[in-house]
């Protein structure tokens, strides 16, 4: 499927590292489109092959076979020159910031604006509006040794985005912070996006950072892309263990999941608040339910929520919660492992 | 007596400082981008070229091993066909220059290795190209760590150049040697080693000095 507002796009992408122990795939057969303007998400265990595939998108990482375009253009046909011009539309952030140590913050984000030749005044001027989107308009002449890790970030964020990319790849970008401060780099991000119409693609192992700004995921297994698709329907309807496991965020995860017993995992779209579909379902049942796990969150805009009840041993109340939640319209699976 | 030791002392001292910072600058001069030629070429480097790596180490590695003395030696017919003479402080220039060379190589190879990859990965990101990588990362990102590898440099020099005084080199080595060997005047000998200490001191604090001043790195 053409689609003209792609603006990257991945065809039978392979990866191997040949290593003194054998080879490594670390990407095997993935397709992936990604469009103008979108949040896109990439997520997986460490190791799954995240870093290498965002990688590939700038040929920081040359593909073992098949093939990666940018904007239409195809970058392992570009010469070394006209890739180093290509990378200017593609901005990339890591998740331990890679500023320049020995130059201040403002100094940073004129480095990229150096390597095109832009005007020394120019380019501070620029760097000057940059500070400003990113909240950091005092500390331009502080040393990256002197601002907190968020604050490297935003650097980080304003330097990628000096030569107006069209494209801010990040990778991990948030892994190395706090849960407050990643929120607030999120929310910077979401407003580049916004704002700038810069597309962004976010490489995270957390389910958290993917629900808070992506409007699609590509769920990253072992070198395989095993579930594409927009977050609500992946968030809604996962489809693979490895989606299950990544939806629980790991300090809940050490539930027992019943000795054996049955669980139910209920879905709520941001319609409306779990509590009183579960008393009610409950009340209507006649019969008890366990609560094992319980989640609401954000995603996009729409409040969503997850509980893991554990189910009554009687089929008839099985039978009848399932009736009851068919009903309302409530979406719902039988969960044994997570 | 003052002013006879004063006139030893002083023109031995200046001729001390005058070899070892005239070789340590041209041996800068090939050694920088050795150096760099080293970093740059590796397998991990910016523009991985396997066999001028190799190369140059090996080159390197055999010039480093030959003990300097040796080298000096070896090297006397080169030496009178460039300076004139295969003697005195000129001569010992050359041999020194040939010595340190591929030492600050080496240096300067570690201190470049030193500069954190995903820096130059992020430079890569924005497209620079490896010159410019070299000029605007990895030198002024290694800076500290260069100028106290100069300061290293600088010291071993004049290290070199004060052996140099058994084979006819001048400066304070070859009073030292002159004094406290053929001489047997003790004295003459130590404070020739107390100014050469006194003055490996004075490079090494500055270098660090210095070093500590440029490098943002720290709060
Ligand atoms: N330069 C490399 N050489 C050899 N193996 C590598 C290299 N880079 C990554 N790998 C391997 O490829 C796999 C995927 O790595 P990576 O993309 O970094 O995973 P992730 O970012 O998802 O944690 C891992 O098994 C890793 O060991
Ligand atoms: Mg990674």
């Amino acid at each position: 499927m053409e689609s003209a507002n792609e603006i990257i796009r991945i065809e039978g992408l392979n990866k191997t590292f040949h290593t003194k122990d054998g080879d490594v795939v670390a990407l095997d057969d993935i397709h992936l489109e990604i469009a103008q303007g979108e949040i896109f998400g990439i997520i997986g265990l460490s190791g799954a092959g995240k870093s290498t595939l965002v990688r590939c998108m700038n040929l920081l990482e040359q593909p073992t076979a098949g093939r990666v375009f940018f904007d239409g253009q195809e970058l392992s046909e570009l010469g070394r020159k006209e890739l180093n011009e290509k990378r200017h539309s593609i901005g990339m952030i890591f998740q331990s910031f890679n500023l320049l140590m020995q130059r201040t913050a403002l100094q940073n984000i004129c480095f990229p604006l150096e390597l095109v030749g832009t005007p020394k005044a120019e380019a501070k001027k620029r760097a000057r509006e940059l500070l400003a989107l990113v909240n950091l308009e005092e500390k331009e002449n502080s040393y990256p040794a002197q601002l907190s890790g968020g604050q490297k970030q935003r650097v980080a964020i304003a330097r990628a985005l000096a030569t107006n990319p069209k494209v801010l790849l990040c990778d991990e970008a948030t892994s190395a912070l706090d849960p407050n401060t990643t929120r607030g780099v999120l929310a910077l991000l979401k407003d580049i996006n916004q704002k700038l119409g810069v597309t962004i693609v976010v490489i995270t192992h957390e389910m958290s950072v993917i629900e808070e700004i992506c409007s699609r995921v590509a769920i990253l297994d072992h070198s395989h892309i095993v579930e594409l698709g927009r977050v609500e329907d992946i968030f809604v309807k996962p489809q693979s263990q490895i989606a299950r496991h990544l939806l629980f965020p790991a300090g809940k995860k050490k539930f027992k999941f019943g000795s054996g017993g049955r669980c139910l995992r209920i879905v709520f779209d941001g319609l409306s608040s779990y509590e009183p579909v579960l008393s009610s379902m409950v009340l209507e049942c006649g019969y008890p339910v366990n609560i094992l796990f319980a989640d609401t969150r954000d995603i996009d805009g729409k409040a969503m929520g997850q509980i893991v009840v554990e189910l009554p041993d009687e089929e008839k109340a099985v039978h009848r919660m399932y009736a009851y939640l068919n009903t309302q319209g409530i979406r719902f699976e039988e969960v044994k492992d997570l | 007596m003052k002013p006879e030791l004063l006139q030893l002392i002083l023109p031995s001292t200046w001729e001390s400082l005058y070899m070892t910072l005239i070789s340590a600058a041209l041996a800068y001069i090939a050694g920088l981008p050795l150096g760099i030629l080293l970093v740059v070429t590796d397998k991990n480097g910016i523009r991985p070229l396997p066999t001028l790596n190799a190369v140059l180490g090996t080159l390197v590695n055999l010039l480093r091993s030959v003990p300097f003395l040796i080298l000096f030696i070896a090297l006397r017919y080169v030496t009178s066909a460039i300076v004139g003479k295969a003697y005195g402080a000129r001569a010992v220039i050359v041999a020194l220059f040939v010595a340190a060379a591929p030492f600050i190589a080496r240096m300067v190879e570690s201190s470049l290795k030193e500069v954190d990859p995903g820096v130059i990965e992020a430079s890569q990101s924005m497209g620079a190209n490896t010159m410019q990588i070299i000029c605007k990362v990895l030198l002024p990102e290694a800076r500290a760590s260069l100028l106290v590898g100069a300061a290293i440099s600088i010291t071993t020099i004049l290290g070199y150049s004060a052996m140099a005084g058994i084979v006819g080199g001048g400066g304070l080595g070859a009073v030292a040697i002159n004094y406290g060997y053929y001489r047997n005047e003790t004295a003459m000998m130590w404070i020739m080693i107390v100014i050469l200490v006194a003055i490996v001191q004075v490079f090494q604090e500055v270098g660090l000095y210095l070093s500590r001043m440029v490098d943002k790195r720290i709060r």
